[in-house]
């Protein structure tokens, strides 16, 4: 029996879909059989940050209405060995699945991978119920900023009653530079106003927007900051120690004087 | 944020304006995301003001706000009668 994730984060646009495929295809990298399944019914966008889009036949709402089975609906990835999607259907809203089905799609998924990770649609309402039914554990990402934080905050608030508590956090986008010269909410301002372990860091990095064109996660790339914290994260989640990435970058005379002369925290 | 501001101490890096904003706006959040807790909070203050004041229980409100740079919980208790004795 796999584990089930969700990955979720109340405000839109924080990275969910982009953290989904790169932790997924970091586990993958590492020999694990990973389902990735778009919960975003109405909205998908899982199967182009996977560069899957072209090969979809069925769907999650084919799956749930009885048209196939799951393994059916499921798009082999084939750059990484036992990797595989289960797009969102584009032409339905989020009352076309609910809790029960979508628990009982991710017991089926559960039997045959090792990890399956839900990618949670934004907002608390429907399309957030179904995604974290048939979840285990709870992945929440955020940016350093208010709104994102306190949407996070919301969300963790909706996960306190429920199994999933508490979830990881992930904070994603995070600038070293402008953290440090106190212009950004720093990586300890997240964790302790949220309160949770932090899975990981990720820096913000030209790579995502590059690759996510390519439709090739980032992980694939060696040379890419973010990958390297997306493989972190994985290889936190197979249960290795791995400490978080040195992210500031080594500041020079400049920022020795800074700092001596206390200008720069 | 200009150097020289900062080097003078002229501006708050806005990193603390963050963090204070995100303070406030949390203590609100969590209290509407459990109306559980502010019943418990009326209930009890309803017990206490009771013992020497006697209140109309129906129109009180008890309520988080924001004054200025803080947050407030403001409560309005119409009083019915005062209880005689206990208010020396």
């Amino acid at each position: 029996m796999g584990e089930v994730y969700v990955v979720t984060s109340g405000k839109g646009g924080v990275g969910k879909t982009t953290t989904v495929a790169n932790i997924g295809t970091a586990l993958a990298m590492c020999g694990n059989k990973v389902a990735l399944v778009d919960a975003d019914i109405g909205l998908r966008n899982l199967d182009v940050v996977m560069g899957l889009e072209n090969r979809i036949v069925y769907d999650l709402v084919d799956v749930v209405e009885g048209f196939c089975k799951v393994k059916h609906a499921l798009i082999k990835d084939k750059r990484v060995e036992g990797l595989y999607l289960l797009p969102a259907a584009q032409t339905r809203d989020k009352s076309a699945v609910n809790p029960a089905q979508m628990k009982e799609v991710c017991e089926q998924l559960s039997q045959d991978f090792d990890f399956v990770i839900v990618d949670c649609p934004a907002g608390i309402e429907q399309g957030f119920r179904n995604a974290i039914a048939g979840a285990e554990k709870a992945i929440v990402v955020t940016t350093p900023e208010v709104s994102a934080v306190r949407d996070a905050d919301r969300v963790i608030g909706l996960l306190q009653p429920t199994n999933l508590y508490p979830p990881y956090l992930v904070i994603n986008r995070y600038k070293p530079q402008m953290a440090r010269r106190g212009d950004m909410l720093d990586v300890s301002d997240v964790q302790s106003t949220l309160a949770l372990d932090v899975l990981g860091v990720i820096p913000d990095d030209e790579a995502i927007v590059v690759t996510t064109n390519k439709g090739e996660p980032a992980v694939f790339k060696n040379n890419s900051k973010a990958g390297q914290a997306f493989r972190n994260i994985a290889r936190r989640i197979l249960g290795e120690e791995v400490p978080l990435m040195e992210l500031e970058p080594s500041d020079g005379l400049l920022g020795l004087f800074k700092r001596i002369v206390g200008l720069s925290r | 944020m200009g150097f020289w501001d900062r080097l003078f101490g002229k501006e708050t890096p806005s990193k603390e304006i963050a963090k204070e904003r995100l303070r406030l706006v949390l203590i609100h959040d969590r209290a509407a995301v459990s109306p559980s807790l502010m019943e418990a909070l009326r209930d009890e203050i309803i017990t206490v003001v009771n013992k020497y004041i006697e209140v109309d229980e129906r129109s009180m409100t008890v309520d988080l706000k924001t004054v200025d740079s803080s947050v407030a919980l403001v409560a309005s208790i119409p009083v019915r009668n005062v209880r005689r004795g206990r208010l020396a």
